[in-house]
């Protein structure tokens, strides 16, 4: 771990002014992400910005028939809030599929969207990576790419988002609000929000320097049964192989988003209604375009069949 | 004491505190965290500087530069000790890899240098500093590609490693019915909760070096090895550690590095290994390629057996041999095994949990469960029809006790075998396919001889003092119940003190002989101690009976507190006698797996073990040691793989979140059944051990009820779900 210091903000402008003044500076939330990668050196922030005593840890009602989930709130306590429950079983169920219990004690709304990729040559600091060397290479590409992405990759970098909580809120059509360090406060869709990697994989989103994550925000509940299939090579504690954020009417219309395939939450809206009437054609127009490796092509049919096995389950 | 023929009637078969199911008297500390282990010891002696090792970055080649001079100059640093400058004298003859000195690297992660510093931060921070070249050489990374090739290992007396009886070729030819088929099984990591971790102290010439260690008289012969001194001079302390699974049979570089560094520093030091070093660092079980052939008469009497194993390690040495149960487990007129070992450039492979046997049954015992499905006959009475009289591979050779079949017919009572339907892929619960498995598990019984040194303090209580150590196997209880019951004191009477090499050299723990072998020697200090206290008060130690704290000869009672202060040591060893038999410990496995009939995740439902191994010192903490076995046995079935980036030569998943093993949530219902028996050819305390018995077997029977879920065989481990979820039954 690098020699940083330390300060702790008071309030959410004050903390993105502070991460824009100092070259190298972070916000510091759970920290169950940051703290870990600083300690193997694959972060090496010169300055931290303690967000934990800014508020925003609270989840409101909207008035326009949603949620606002503040930035500190943990994931347990919005995996566990009675409306989110209720009105957004996919949610809950995503964030429960993730980490452990003490994790997601400590890990916060916003720091899980940020959460960084688990790429096994990204975390070793003896191997190229262009993610977290940029210009280095990617070992990954002709190396162990079992778990990494088939989907919206580059020649610079296949690695994946690993989190679970952002599949949900893709799904949802969450938003995201920040505030810039001017004060400036803008939405970003949560569509928008993860980057592909292109040339510059370092990059993993499309936050400003400074830029601070106040709040996420969930419209009006839209009803349906809510599913979210993780499928891994252990029952708990493990990223995905697969998985599958659906959210399906009675009339078998439905939303769907995958994790574990691409550097992003996945979902093609365009081809979500051929997922009622030709699931298998809506599939293929869904991946049209990925680029396996022969270690992950498996993903693939696998995410075909997570989404039949979600499918089955509304019928009985 | 010489154990030179089978044990006759005993103290032990009419014990009060042998056998009975007792709670670790370590338990307390180790639950309320305040067991003292290794990196932990801040009191044991002052001014204890950090040490941080750092691996190298190439699988093989030389080091051609070092600069550590940011290092050195870096906050809070001591000293930095490097490799390529470092001159160790020897090394220990138990180590395949060079831990340190000089300036060749044959495996990644090797230790080339190390920084100490006033604080842990301060040393891993300073260790990023320093600069590396090196001159890469390619290297051997491809086992399966370097595999067909690969010469026979040396076995024993250095003759190839192969053995035959009978004609393999022809009997295999003629029977009608035949299986031929090969199975693979994975590079695996011991990934025991507590690294490897050592603090190193020097007084003069005198070591002295605190750490988590197995072997204790093995460490400190080793440590002499490499550092050119006398062992002598060496003081190992052992007495906690937080998991083993042979990983710490031998010393390792956290021990080595820890007294260099020390004597470089003029200071103490403690090391632990990063996880993420361990993977390629340290040891590791090597994969294996094994083919089996089995020739079998329409009634499933076979008539010829063959295992062929392939593995491979640096040097060429010390291989995995998944051949160890099949010479021993089936009848078979015409038989083969062969071991073939290949050369390779990546970490050290070495002992881990029942080595050879582990992987050994993933193979034998799914090929059985195929030969049934061939012949149509269930595999238990399979197994049953071909239940040996004498050792199959060596028919002049006995079985000290034998219990296989007992343990199949009770454990498919128990499990409710007769529920499993034969026909793979009928058994629907919502979405998951569910099934049935069985397999048979073996695994040898040696001894090791053992010594202890028994004190009386004078107040009546006992203490046990002996080198042996207690991986968490539960050696602090059953050394104290032995105690107990040949002294005749109550249990907390009873103080015992383990891992300290100035304490008789034990049997350690190893290779499932610590507990038959360790108690055993407790047991022979005892009878030195009673024959004492008889000398010194008058009457014959082997006959006056010791029980209630009290001595009874004669016509005398004596108060066991009246013999005052006194100590004896004792060894047990073991005589030849036990060469003209096959002592093994024996199981059945069961399990039931589900299996999503759409993705493919297997879910254990349910797993049982039977066992026969004698008799049981501790069933509770015996229980311990079968479930545990049983959830690593699950991990090699299902998840656990180390994968070998064949381009550079390492372990890519070199953490816990890379390399996977069993959860709580992988794990459900688990149940363990002990059969009486006794052995009296193993020890005079007839018991024998469990801990790697219950790794031989659940893998195989996890496998088999996958097929029998699925009717899908996978016969590469792990079984993911990648490797067959497109194969499963289609469901509309």
């Amino acid at each position: 771990m690098k020699s940083f210091t330390y300060e702790r903000a008071r309030t959410p402008a004050e903390a993105a002014a502070s991460v824009a003044k100092i070259p190298g500076a972070k916000f510091l939330a759970g920290g169950t992400n940051l703290l870990d990668l600083m300690k193997l050196e694959i972060e090496t922030p010169t300055h931290l910005v303690d967000v934990q005593d800014i508020g925003l840890d609270t989840i409101e009602d909207t008035a326009e028939g949603g949620l606002r989930i503040g930035a500190l709130v943990s994931n347990t306590a919005l995996a566990s809030d009675k409306r989110v429950r209720r009105d957004y079983g996919v949610l809950s169920r995503a964030i429960v599929a993730g980490a452990s219990g003490q994790l997601r004690n400590k890990a916060t709304t916003a720091g899980n969207l940020l959460q960084r990729t688990r790429c096994s040559y990204f975390y070793d600091t003896n191997m190229a990576c262009n993610k977290r060397q940029p210009g280095s290479g990617c070992a990954a590409i002709q190396g162990f790419s079992r778990q990494l992405a088939v989907i919206g990759t580059s020649d610079s970098c296949i690695a994946t988002y690993p989190g679970d909580m952002a599949i949900a809120l893709r799904v949802l059509d969450a938003t995201i609000g920040t505030v810039k360090p001017d004060g400036a406060t803008r939405t970003i869709p949560m569509a928008d929000f993860h980057r592909l990697p292109g040339d510059t994989p370092q990059i993993d989103n499309v936050l400003e320097r400074g830029e601070l994550i106040t709040h996420v925000d969930l419209p009006r509940p839209i009803g349906g049964q809510h599913f979210y299939k993780k499928v891994r090579d252990r029952a708990s504690y493990a990223f995905a192989l697969v998985s599958v954020a659906a959210v399906i009417q009675p009339d078998g219309k439905m939303r769907a988003a995958f994790g574990g395939m691409a550097p992003k939450p996945w979902r093609v809206e365009a081809a979500e209604a051929g997922l009622h009437e030709d699931r298998a054609a809506a599939m293929e127009t869904i991946f049209a375009g990925a680029r396996p490796t022969e270690e992950n092509a498996f993903k693939i049919p696998l995410a075909q069949r997570a989404l039949a096995s979600v499918v089955a389950q509304t019928r009985s | 004491m010489e154990f030179n023929a089978p044990a006759d009637t005993n103290l032990f078969d009419t014990a009060k505190v042998v056998g009975k199911s007792t709670p670790r008297i370590d338990g307390p500390l180790k639950t309320t965290g305040t067991a003292p282990y290794a990196y932990e010891r801040h009191d044991v002696v002052a001014n204890q500087a950090y040490g941080y090792i750092l691996g190298a970055a190439i699988a093989k080649g030389r080091i051609t530069a070092m600069d550590v001079s940011q290092a050195l100059a870096a906050p809070g640093v001591i000293t930095v000790v490097t490799s390529p400058d470092t001159d160790v004298p020897g090394k220990s003859s138990m180590n395949n890899a060079r831990l340190f000195g000089g300036s060749e690297v044959t495996h990644y992660h090797q230790a080339i240098a190390c920084v100490v510093a006033e604080t842990f931060e301060q040393a891993r921070a300073a260790a990023s500093l320093i600069r590396t070249q090196y001159d890469r050489e390619k290297g051997r990374f491809d086992f399966p590609a370097l595999a067909p090739d690969a010469p026979l290992a040396r076995g024993r007396g250095d003759k190839p490693d192969q053995a035959r009886l009978g004609d393999f070729d022809g009997a295999f030819a003629a029977a009608p019915v035949k299986l031929d088929a090969t199975y693979t099984t994975p590079d695996e990591s011991h990934a025991m909760m507590e690294p490897h971790a050592t603090i190193a102290a020097w007084e003069g010439d005198r070591l002295t070096l605190w750490t988590s260690n197995q072997m204790v008289a093995w460490g400190k012969k080793s440590m002499g090895e490499a550092l050119g001194i006398d062992p002598e001079n060496i003081r190992l302390d052992s007495p906690y550690i937080g998991g083993g699974f042979g990983g710490k049979l031998f010393i390792r570089a956290d021990v080595l590095v820890a007294a260099l560094a020390a004597r470089a520093a003029k200071r103490p030091v403690k090391i632990a290994l990063q996880r993420p070093l361990i993977a390629n660092n340290t040891t590791h079980r090597h994969a294996t390629i094994q083919r089996i052939r089995i020739g079998a008469d329409k009634e499933g009497k076979i008539t010829a057996i063959a295992h062929e194993n392939w593995s491979g390690n640096l040097n060429g040495e010390d291989g995995e041999n998944g051949t160890y149960q099949t010479p021993i487990l089936y009848a078979g007129a015409n038989r083969l095994t062969s071991n073939y070992i290949a050369t390779l450039d990546l970490p050290e492979g070495n002992a881990m949990r029942a080595p050879g046997e582990a992987p050994g049954h993933l193979a034998l015992e799914v090929a059985m469960d195929e030969l049934a499905e061939k012949l149509g006959l269930d595999p238990i009475e399979l197994r049953i029809r071909n239940e040996p009289k004498t050792v199959p591979a060596t028919p002049e050779k006995q079985f000290s006790d034998r219990n296989l079949v007992r343990c199949l017919r009770e454990g498919a009572d128990r499990f409710g075998w007769s529920q499993r339907k034969a026909e793979p892929g009928t058994v629907r619960d919502g979405q998951w396919l569910v099934g049935m498995g069985v397999a048979a598990g073996y695994r040898g019984a040696p001894t090791m001889k053992s010594g202890a040194r028994i004190r009386l303090d004078g107040s009546g209580k006992v203490i046990v003092e002996t080198d042996m150590t207690d991986i968490g196997t539960g050696s602090y209880t059953i050394i104290a119940q032995t105690a107990a019951e040949t002294m005749g004191v109550p249990l907390d009477r009873v103080q015992v003190t383990l891992g300290d090499s100035r304490f008789p050299a034990s049997s350690g723990s190893g290779g499932q002989w610590g507990a038959a072998s360790s108690t055993a020697g407790v047991y022979a200090a005892c009878v030195n101690l009673r024959r004492a206290i008889g000398e010194k008060l008058g009457f014959n130690g082997d006959e006056a009976v010791f029980a209630d704290s009290q001595i009874r000869a004669g016509d005398r009672v004596i108060d066991l507190a009246e013999a005052g202060t006194m100590s004896a040591d004792g060894e047990i060893t073991f005589g030849k006698f036990k060469r003209e038999y096959d002592v093994g410990t024996y199981a059945a496995h069961f399990a039931e797996v589900a299996v999503n009939a759409y993705t493919g995740e297997a879910r254990i439902r349910r797993m049982l073990a039977v066992c026969d191994a004698g008799r049981i010192l501790n069933p509770l903490s015996a229980r311990s040691q079968v479930i545990g076995a049983m959830v690593m046995a699950a991990g090699a079935a299902l998840m656990e793989e180390l994968v070998v980036d064949k381009r550079f030569g390492l372990f890519v998943n070199h953490d816990l979140a890379g390399y996977e093993v069993p959860v709580h949530a992988d794990i459900t219902q688990q149940d363990v059944l002990f059969l009486d028996t006794l052995d009296s050819v193993i020890s005079p305390m007839k018991a024998k051990g469990v801990g790697e018995l219950g790794i031989c077997g659940p893998g195989a029977a996890i496998a088999n009820a996958i097929f029998n879920a699925t009717g899908v065989r996978v016969r590469e481990y792990p079984i993911t779900l990648d490797k067959y979820f497109e194969r499963l039954p289609v469901i509309a």
